[in-house]
């Protein structure tokens, strides 16, 4: 059965990718999506036996990989409720996206093409997901991030979306260089990639007073580092990774841009799965990010300043899409930050509910765009609420469940609710030395988040109508095939939070992961956020009644007030409509010069020397030599004779001298 | 008649149908007037396959006149290619002798007197009889080189060809005569026991010199070179064919046979003259005729460097050396006369052109002649798996089984900037604007150009049994 999850997409891309072109466009939906759907089906037959069942974690073993001296990395899948969590992430998102994209994409005349890259990314997915070590981890970690760069870039013809497609894949190999580096660490310090002998042996690094405590085991750029700080810079490294795919601060260019693909990609690839494999790298090793403080505090750190700084830049955002990437980044930082804290569980559950409520909102907005003929900017919308009205209670219910709404101290609330608020509060209890920072951030996001969901809501689907009238003539709600992948996700935005949280970070803790995330011995915060101050559990919900007050005001009671105040706070607001500058920053920093570079060595080093002096130098003393023989060739008769002569004389002279004599 | 002379004659017996033809085809000539040309050419050729089909059915090893002259299989194999040469070039040329009258049946007869002077070349085995079948030739030659007198360009040729010739009749006589004087003898086996018996001596260097100068120039090696181009530009393109073909492959054989025979006591001398105009054979034909516009002075050069490269596997004074020789002239044969037959059938309705910018385009003007001088100029360039590659693998295989190293890199890098222009042929045919296409080629042409085509094509397919006569011939000097 795992098998068949894991490689049933992998068939799918397989059939569709070579065979697409002669089954047709509709044989290579219906073949693709069909086994999605037999593939999440199963994983939530995984998901009861694994984790609410009592089946213990275990290893399916697929192939040999890699057996070179001491290095050993087989193909196996690692089964246990980290996984089956995410197996039942992916691939009922995956299934759902699938079926979504039948009706989204029914104009494009390269749908074969597009569904063989969703299912390639898929099984890539699914491979980063049930990976029984750093290598075949690495190996769906690259899968995932070609599958992305393809649909990323799926309408090839448009410079922009190739642009995306290359900054996605250039910003992530930044990442992944750290990820290696990591990989590369791990392997000194413990010998192995295998996470079995990884977690075995992880804790004889445990932070000890000690003798041994000083003995060097690893040197890195001349610095001779011991046991702590080797796991301290081995976690940094790996974190690197995470960064880069989960879009942190940084790394986080690439996302926003990345809007450029398909909106089904954005939901299934750059919301609900692909960017949350940070997240889960985290998680699974959580053994070794447990021995290292420092680590931690930085991974929270950038988790909460990623949080705060994607909402304000979100605030101000136009394009519908965009502002819904901006959210994830933020939500991303979130889930960041729990880890950061040691609640690994929370990061988790956040990523399960988030899964649901922001592939809600992008297929949501997919469908708006769908209505409104291809058109993006929040702008260009506004008065669709009566045109589209089973769109836009989705999106309701998408946005109920990202600002978090529910009652606290209660257990009413949609799925944000739960997770959401328990990472603020797990902020509040924290240990390390950034946890007080990370809660204000939080709460402040959280605010934001309020306010720029509001926003988008306010204006696409009330006032006044700002679209062409042709564009509003048009507007229709769309295909059941697309509306009934949204209700399924509602029903998951709604209510996988009260069902789950239990299971996940409440009462059912122990039972539900059986040790699939590790917790040290002093890392208490799943007691402790239970028993925060009232006013602690308030704040998220008075910050989200805020943000949407504000959003009320400013769009609904008095559309001129953003306006004003966007004039009044000029630099302010260029700052963030230009999310903080810092693409322009990058340029200047890296692109620029590394153009500079580029082009010193084109013109100076290869046009200038190597050409100069390789082919062309030689071509050009070929000619001169050409030239000078065939002017030999006089036509006389005595330059002939004379020539001869010659001969004969170097040749007489030659053997006089130069042979036996 | 004794039965010395008896055996001598019939060892002689092509040689003498040759003879006894072209006298009697002289008759004919003379006698049927000027019309005379299509039969005459027509018999000439049936008199040169007999001789041939005899050489090859009753041809046996044997000396005869006393040593001077020596048929074994290294004799057969190159009197072969020789009769190729001539027959081939011969046929090519009616066509073109009708439409530019030059149909005079002198042609034939002159063309039939050459290869008799070149089938004695090729048996010679003494200073005298080498001498005297040399002059046959080239006095023949003479003649053909200026045959459209009406030509200034033909004259002109000619008698370039004549002084030239005659200057290096004039060394290699000189060559002779000093050789005669340290040895006492003018029989190669002779002159070889004298060698090995008193060791070398700075006159007989002198005279060496002399000799491989008077050889040289008749494969037109660097820098005994200088009249190849003109003449080839200038003589009537039947007879460049001819001289591109037939007389080199006498000339080679004959120097194949005087170093190995004559001089081999001495090799380690003669081996540094012959790779000094190899190397420099093969430079000077790379590097000129990328400065060509005519075709047939291309071809000049191009001959010119492939003597070079023949030289190489002679320069390794082996048997495999020989072999390899006799294989690149083979190879080198069958893409020369293929080529001429493709300059032949250039031709517009205002008569035939030259140039090579006139090729422009022919792949859609005419997409099968394009298409087998393509395979013929990658031959010619060496390009693997065609016939060119293999002659040059073989004498480079030769020379670095004989430790001349340099040698061989020296002639691959020169085949690297030869390739230049074959390949500059093949882009200017496929990749230019078309400037209008060429007449139909006669049956004949087609025909020469189609067999060489498939030759060169399917050659790997033959490279073993080639390779096996090659051999053969070859393991007469050893």
């Amino acid at each position: 059965m795992y098998q068949a999850i894991v490689f049933l997409p992998l068939a799918g891309f397989l059939i569709v990718g070579l065979f697409g072109t002669s089954l047709g466009a509709k044989a290579s939906e219906y073949i693709t999506s069909g086994l999605m759907v037999v593939v999440a089906a199963l994983s939530w037959v995984a998901f009861f036996t694994v984790a609410l069942g009592h089946t213990e974690a275990f290893t399916v073993p697929v192939l040999r990989f890699i057996d070179s001296g001491s290095l050993q990395a087989d193909w196996a899948l690692r089964i246990d409720t980290l996984t089956a969590v995410m197996l039942i992430v992916v691939n009922t998102v995956s299934a759902l996206v699938h079926i979504y994209s039948i009706g989204y994409m029914h104009h494009d005349p390269h749908r074969p093409r597009f569904f063989a890259y969703l299912s390639l990314f898929t099984f890539a997915m699914l491979m980063l997901v049930t990976s029984d070590n750093l290598v075949q981890m690495f190996f769906g970690w690259e899968g995932v991030g070609l599958a992305s760069y393809l649909l990323i870039g799926f309408w090839y013809k448009k410079p922009s979306a190739g642009a995306a497609a290359m900054k996605a894949f250039i910003v992530n190999r930044v990442g992944d260089f750290g990820f290696l580096l990591g990989l590369f660490g791990v392997f000194v310090l413990f010998g192995s990639v295998q996470f079995s002998t990884i977690f075995a042996n992880a804790a004889t690094y445990l932070p000890a007073e000690g003798a041994e405590h000083a003995e060097t085991v690893m040197n890195f750029l001349g610095y001779h580092l011991d046991k702590h700080a080797a796991i301290t810079v081995v976690c940094l490294f790996l974190f690197m990774g995470a960064m880069g795919k989960s879009a942190q601060v940084p790394l986080h260019t690439w996302l926003p841009d990345a809007m450029e693909g398909p909106t089904p990609v954005s939901a299934l690839i750059h919301a609900a799965t692909m960017v949350t494999a940070g997240v889960f790298m985290l998680a699974r090793l959580s053994p070794l990010f447990e021995l290292s403080h420092s680590a931690l505090t930085f991974v929270t750190f950038i988790g909460a300043f990623t949080a705060f700084f994607a909402a304000t830049v979100g605030l101000v955002q136009n394009d519908i899409k965009r502002v819904i990437a901006y959210s994830t980044c933020s939500q991303l930082g979130y889930m960041f930050v729990a880890l950061g804290m040691g609640f690994y569980s929370a990061a988790i559950f956040h990523l399960f509910t988030h899964a649901f409520f922001k592939a809600l909102l992008f297929l949501g907005s997919g469908s708006v765009i769908h209505a409104v003929s291809d058109e993006q900017d929040m702008r260009k919308m506004g008065g669709l609420r009566k045109l589209i009205p089973t769109t836009y209670w989705m999106m309701i219910i998408g946005t109920l469940a990202l600002t978090g709404v529910g009652i606290p101290a209660t257990i009413i609330g949609t799925a944000g609710f739960f997770s959401k608020d328990a990472i603020i509060e797990g902020a509040f209890v924290g240990h390390n030395a950034v946890a007080g920072f990370a809660f204000v951030m939080l709460v402040v996001a959280a605010c934001f988040t309020s306010f720029y969901s509001w926003r988008l809501i306010f204006m696409t689907f009330h006032g006044k109508p700002r679209a062409t009238a042709d564009v509003m003539h048009h507007v229709h709600e769309s295909p059941p095939v697309m509306l009934v992948p949204l209700f399924i996700l509602a029903v998951g935005a709604l209510f996988a939070g009260v069902v789950f949280h239990e299971y996940f970070i409440g009462h059912h803790y122990e039972e539900f992961w059986k040790g699939a995330i590790f917790t040290a011995e002093s890392n208490h915060i799943l007691h402790d956020f239970h028993e925060v101050p009232m006013w602690v559990k308030l704040s998220p919900f008075v910050a989200m009644i805020a943000g949407f007050a504000v959003a009320y005001l400013f769009y609904i009671k008095s559309p001129e007030a953003p306006k004003r105040l966007a004039e009044q706070h000029r630099g302010l607001y260029a700052f963030l409509l230009n999310k903080w500058y810092f693409d322009e920053l990058y340029d200047f920093l890296f692109v620029q010069p590394a153009k500079r570079i580029g082009t010193f060595l084109w013109k100076r080093g290869d046009g200038w020397v190597i050409d100069r002096l390789g082919p062309d130098g030689i071509s050009a003393r070929v000619v001169d030599v050409t030239n000078r023989v065939v002017k030999l060739q006089t036509g006389y008769l005595y330059h002939y004779a004379f020539a001869m002569l010659i001969g004969v004389v170097a040749l007489v002279t030659w053997m006089m001298f130069g042979s036996s004599f | 008649m004794t039965p010395e002379l008896l055996s001598s004659l019939s060892l002689l017996a092509p040689e003498l149908i040759i003879a006894i033809g072209a006298l009697v085809l002289l008759m004919v000539g003379v006698y049927s007037g000027e019309r005379a040309n299509t039969t005459v050419t027509g018999l000439a050729v049936a008199v040169l396959l007999a001789a041939g089909a005899w050489m090859i059915v009753f041809g046996q090893d044997g000396a005869a006149f006393g040593g001077a002259f020596v048929t074994d299989g290294f004799s057969r194999f190159m009197k072969v290619l020789t009769l190729i040469g001539s027959v081939v070039t011969m046929i090519m040329s009616v066509g073109f002798a009708k439409a530019e009258r030059f149909d005079k049946f002198e042609y034939p007869v002159l063309i039939m007197l050459a290869t008799l002077g070149m089938m004695l070349m090729v048996s010679a085995n003494d200073m005298l009889s080498l001498y005297l079948s040399l002059e046959l030739q080239s006095l023949a030659l003479y003649v053909v080189a200026a045959i459209n007198r009406d030509s200034v360009r033909s004259t002109e040729a000619g008698l370039k060809y004549f002084v030239l010739g005659a200057l290096s009749s004039g060394m290699l006589l000189y060559g002779i005569s000093l050789i005669y004087g340290f040895t006492g003898n003018t029989s190669f086996e002779a002159i070889a026991a004298a060698l090995s018996a008193d060791g070398n001596q700075l006159g007989l260097t002198f005279g060496l010199v002399f000799v491989l100068a008077g050889l040289a120039f008749k494969i037109s090696a660097v820098p005994f070179h200088m009249w190849t181009p003109d003449v080839y530009e200038g003589a009537p393109t039947p007879v460049t064919a001819f001289f591109a073909a037939a007389p080199k492959m006498a000339a080679m054989a004959l120097l194949v046979r005087v170093t190995m025979g004559a001089f081999e006591p001495i090799a380690s001398d003669w081996q540094q003259i012959i790779v000094f105009v190899a190397i420099a054979s093969m430079l000077l034909g790379a590097f000129a005729a990328i400065g060509q516009k005519n075709i047939k002075r291309l071809m000049a050069y191009s001959s010119i460097s492939h003597m070079g490269y023949a030289l190489v596997g002679l320069a390794a004074n082996s048997e495999n050396g020989v072999r390899g020789v006799a294989i690149y002239m083979l190879i080198y044969l069958v893409m020369t006369l293929g080529t001429f037959a493709f300059i032949l059938s250039m031709r517009r309705k205002d008569g035939p052109v030259e140039q090579i910018s006139e090729l422009a385009g022919l792949s859609s003007t005419n997409p099968l002649m394009a298409t087998i001088l393509t395979i013929l100029m990658f031959s010619l360039a060496g390009i693997p798996p065609l016939a060119g590659f293999f002659a040059k693998w073989y004498v480079f295989l030769a020379a670095m089984e004989s430790g001349l190293y340099a040698l061989a890199v020296i002639g691959v890098l020169a085949s690297v900037v030869g390739a230049y222009y074959y390949l500059r042929i093949i882009k200017i045919m496929w990749f230019d604007e078309p400037v209008g296409g060429f007449v139909p080629m006669a049956g004949e042409l087609r025909l020469v150009l189609g067999v060489s085509g498939a030759f060169v094509l399917l050659y790997v397919l033959i490279a073993g049994p080639v390779g096996q006569v090659a051999g053969a011939a070859a393991k007469s000097f050893f």
